[in-house]
């Protein structure tokens, strides 16, 4: 059963296992383990977010290919649904409407880009793609009677999905981990006050429906991906990126395949783009077209690790939750620093970014697997040291493959 | 860089001249397409608007070009593909920009000979700083990943990320006002003297912009097709292993031409910084979207065609942006993928991607 769920592709890593398994609970749990709103939104983001790089990554990671385009995607989603539902009003056929025209949209541009990639080359894609996205958020922005410009669009969504809508008349209770736990620090003598202090009433309303929604979609669309790339087209896939001459030389059609795997992600990143419009209920080019976002995505997939979906779900967890609390914490870290002085600029608040670049640079250089790469790199080492009993050969050999899992993702 | 054959030779006379139009076509794209592009705009405006806009174009060109240069030349000769290369024009521009605000603060008497040689330390400095920058980023940020694109791509961003981060912790993260000196102000008014195009107003600015940029295009042609230099470094665009035989240590070259590259950005910025007269860290993000498109139209490690590249982005800018001001970025980019569906390598390729 787990078999067919995962497609055969386990995470591979016991410490892996353990931290995907308490993202999955957490997520499942989400809004009965954090209260607040703001905590309630990063759930949100990661669900979306997840997607993303997941599909991000099935270029990236499985197929080499580098697209800058992925947000022009993302937002074609996002302003579809708003466009269609400020055009239409409120209702659920606004929505697949919108969903229906951007899908049919991101499909006709991804082909576009598929076959221009068929022209020229794959660095060329990587520029073409980056122009071309530039060129898209500027018309967004500019298209100002549609787009709303720079303020962007507010989503009405129905009322189903909106707060006010309340499916069950009864409370539930929910248990809220962070009070809990700063409880447990501050003061472990009183457990049964602490426990107390973190139950808290949770009322279900549309919202939480709605991340609901974007939750069961979000393991739907990443076990189709794990599906995806453990399937035989997946196999070419990798093909192509270890040696796209000889894929080609074996009979495959690469240039087919490369512009398959541009339109699938471009897809993915559409609905995603519907469903952030959906949850975040406001869109505007900040938040889903530019190109720090774009960056951002490429920063999760590469710090996850590249070639592994199992990378682009912590990828995309850490660092949302970097994004959102990290700033916190470099206020507190430079609370004790004399304010003005270069150091306290250096890890001022609003300098999270130039931690996250060192990192996402040194993690190029040294674990270019990323976080799941290596967690698996370091699994196969301790299980090959249980293995083999001081057999030199094997033993080199292991280190063999640990090498090449250093150049390109591992996959067995 | 071979020189293009003339077509107009003696046994090409007697043919029509629409084959003649095709021959021109297939040979020189580059000025096939400047001709088009310049011709064409002339049958929807004023003659005299025409004029300005060309003028302004060929300075944004010329500006564009010291930014591209560098990226074009780092990919043409080292197969490396900078996408930090906006942090180094955003560096240029905050350090023309300190220069030019201490001295003109210092000497405000406003002569004009005080005011215009305010420019020259402030370019020399953009100069210098973004020229240390490029030594540094070569070392640690370009040397390991030579020969893998893919990380290359990654690392450069990363790199980019890290620049424009230190960026705004020096110099803050609000835009900066440049200040452009006095002399540099206003427009040369001409006449009515020409035909045609009847009297127009120059902006001075623009007009030195222009001719920077045809001096450094001359220079750079000069080095690379004249000199010793230029012969190792079109010999290491050619067969980087050959070269390494014959005794040349071409990782010198390479960082020479790479640090020579990002210095030419830090000038190209320093112009924009006192072009636009405000500045921010990101400037240099948005610019490479220009830079990007100039280096693809006239085929990647190609300088010549990054002069014809630099420049039609800038006439086409200009022409759209006056025609329909919002579909300026669309109608570059529109350029582009036009002329990569015509030559997929670019208007002046020079090597194999």
């Amino acid at each position: 059963m787990l078999k067919t769920l995962l497609s055969g592709d386990y995470p591979r890593s016991r410490p892996l296992t353990v931290v995907l398994l308490l993202m999955f609970l957490c997520l499942a749990l989400g809004p009965f383990l954090f209260p607040g709103t703001r905590a309630f939104s990063t759930l949100g983001m990661i669900c979306v977010f997840v997607i993303v790089v997941a599909s991000y990554d099935l270029m990236l990671g499985y197929t080499h290919i580098v697209s800058f385009a992925h947000t022009m995607f993302f937002g074609i989603g996002a302003y579809g649904v708003a466009m269609t539902m400020d055009a239409m009003g409120k209702g659920f056929a606004p929505i697949f409407i919108g969903l229906g025209a951007s899908l049919l949209v991101s499909l006709l541009l991804a082909l576009l880009l598929g076959l221009l990639s068929l022209r020229v080359k794959a660095i060329f894609f990587a520029l073409v793609t980056l122009a071309v996205a530039f060129a898209f958020l500027s018309l967004v922005t500019q298209l100002y009677h549609i787009t709303g410009g720079e303020d962007g669009l507010r989503v009405r969504v129905p009322r189903e999905l909106g707060p006010a809508f309340k499916p069950f008349d009864g409370e539930l209770r929910g248990f809220s981990i962070t009070t809990f736990l700063t409880g447990l620090f501050t003061d472990p003598g009183n457990l049964g006050e602490v426990w107390r202090e973190s139950v808290f009433k949770a009322r279900i309303t549309g919202r939480d429906l709605m991340y609901y929604i974007t939750f069961f979609v979000t393991v739907g669309v990443f076990l189709f991906l794990l599906r995806l790339v453990n399937s035989p087209f997946g196999r070419v896939l990798q093909a192509i990126r270890e040696n796209e001459f000889r894929a080609q030389a074996l009979g495959y059609r690469t240039v087919f395949y490369r512009t398959a795997v541009v339109i699938i992600s471009a897809l993915l990143a559409t609905l995603a783009g519907v469903l952030f419009a959906l949850i975040n209920r406001y869109v505007n080019p900040e938040n889903t077209l530019n190109f720090e976002l774009m960056v951002f995505i490429l920063l999760m997939c590469v710090i996850g690790g590249m070639g592994t979906l199992y990378g682009s779900v912590v990828g995309a967890v850490l660092f949302l939750l970097a994004q959102n609390y990290l700033q916190d914490v470099l206020k507190w870290l430079g609370g004790g620093l004399e304010p003005g002085s270069l150091l306290a600029e250096l890890v001022g608040p609003e300098r999270w970014l130039l931690w996250f670049g060192l990192l996402f640079v040194l993690s190029v250089y040294f674990f270019p697997a990323g976080i799941v790469g290596q967690l698996r790199l370091w699994a196969g080492r301790s299980s090959s040291r249980k293995q083999g009993n001081g057999d030199d050969t094997t033993a080199a050999g292991e280190q063999e493959s640990g090498n090449k899992g250093k150049d390109g993702p591992v996959v067995s | 860089m071979s020189a293009p054959q003339d077509i107009f030779d003696a046994d090409t006379g007697n043919r029509s001249w629409w084959e003649r139009l095709r021959a021109f076509r297939q040979d020189k794209p580059h000025l096939f397409l400047l001709l088009i592009m310049v011709v064409i705009p002339l049958f929807l405006m004023p003659s005299s608007t025409w004029a300005v806009l060309t003028l302004s174009g060929l300075a944004m060109g010329a500006m564009l070009f010291l930014m591209a240069s560098g990226m074009t030349l780092t990919f043409g000769l080292m197969n490396v593909l900078n996408l930090a290369h906006g942090s180094f024009i955003s560096l240029g521009a905050f350090a023309g920009a300190t220069v030019l605000t201490m001295w003109l603060n210092d000497y405000t008497s406003g002569s004009l000979w005080v005011n215009l040689l305010a420019v020259i330390p402030a370019l020399l400095f953009a100069l210098v700083v973004a020229g240390l920058l490029g030594v540094l980023f070569e070392r640690l940020v370009i040397r390991p990943v030579y020969g893998d694109h893919l990380k290359q791509i990654l690392v450069t961003v990363g790199g980019s990320i890290i620049v424009m981060e230190l960026l705004q912790v020096i110099w803050g993260s609000n835009e900066i006002p440049v200040p452009r000196p006095e002399a540099l102000r206003g427009a040369l008014l001409i006449s009515d003297a020409i035909p045609i195009i009847g009297g127009i107003a120059l902006e001075k600015y623009r007009l030195l912009a222009v001719i920077l940029g045809l001096g450094v295009y001359a220079l750079m042609l000069w080095v690379i097709d004249r000199t010793r230099l230029g012969i190792l470094i079109r010999a290491g665009v050619e067969n980087r292993e050959m070269v390494e035989v014959h005794g040349y240590r071409i990782r010198l070259l390479f960082l020479a031409v790479f640090v020579a590259g990002s210095a030419l950005a830090g000038i190209g910025g320093a112009m924009w910084a006192m072009y636009r007269e405000i500045i921010t860290a990101h400037m240099g993000e948005e610019l490479m979207i220009s830079v990007i498109v100039v280096i693809i139209l006239g085929g990647l490690g190609s300088v010549r065609g990054c002069f014809y590249g630099a420049v039609l982005v800038g006439l086409i800018n200009l022409y759209v942006g006056y025609l329909e001001p919002r579909l300026a970025a669309v109608a570059t980019v529109g350029l582009m993928v036009a002329v990569l569906m015509w030559r997929p390598q670019g208007l002046i390729p020079v090597i194999k991607v």
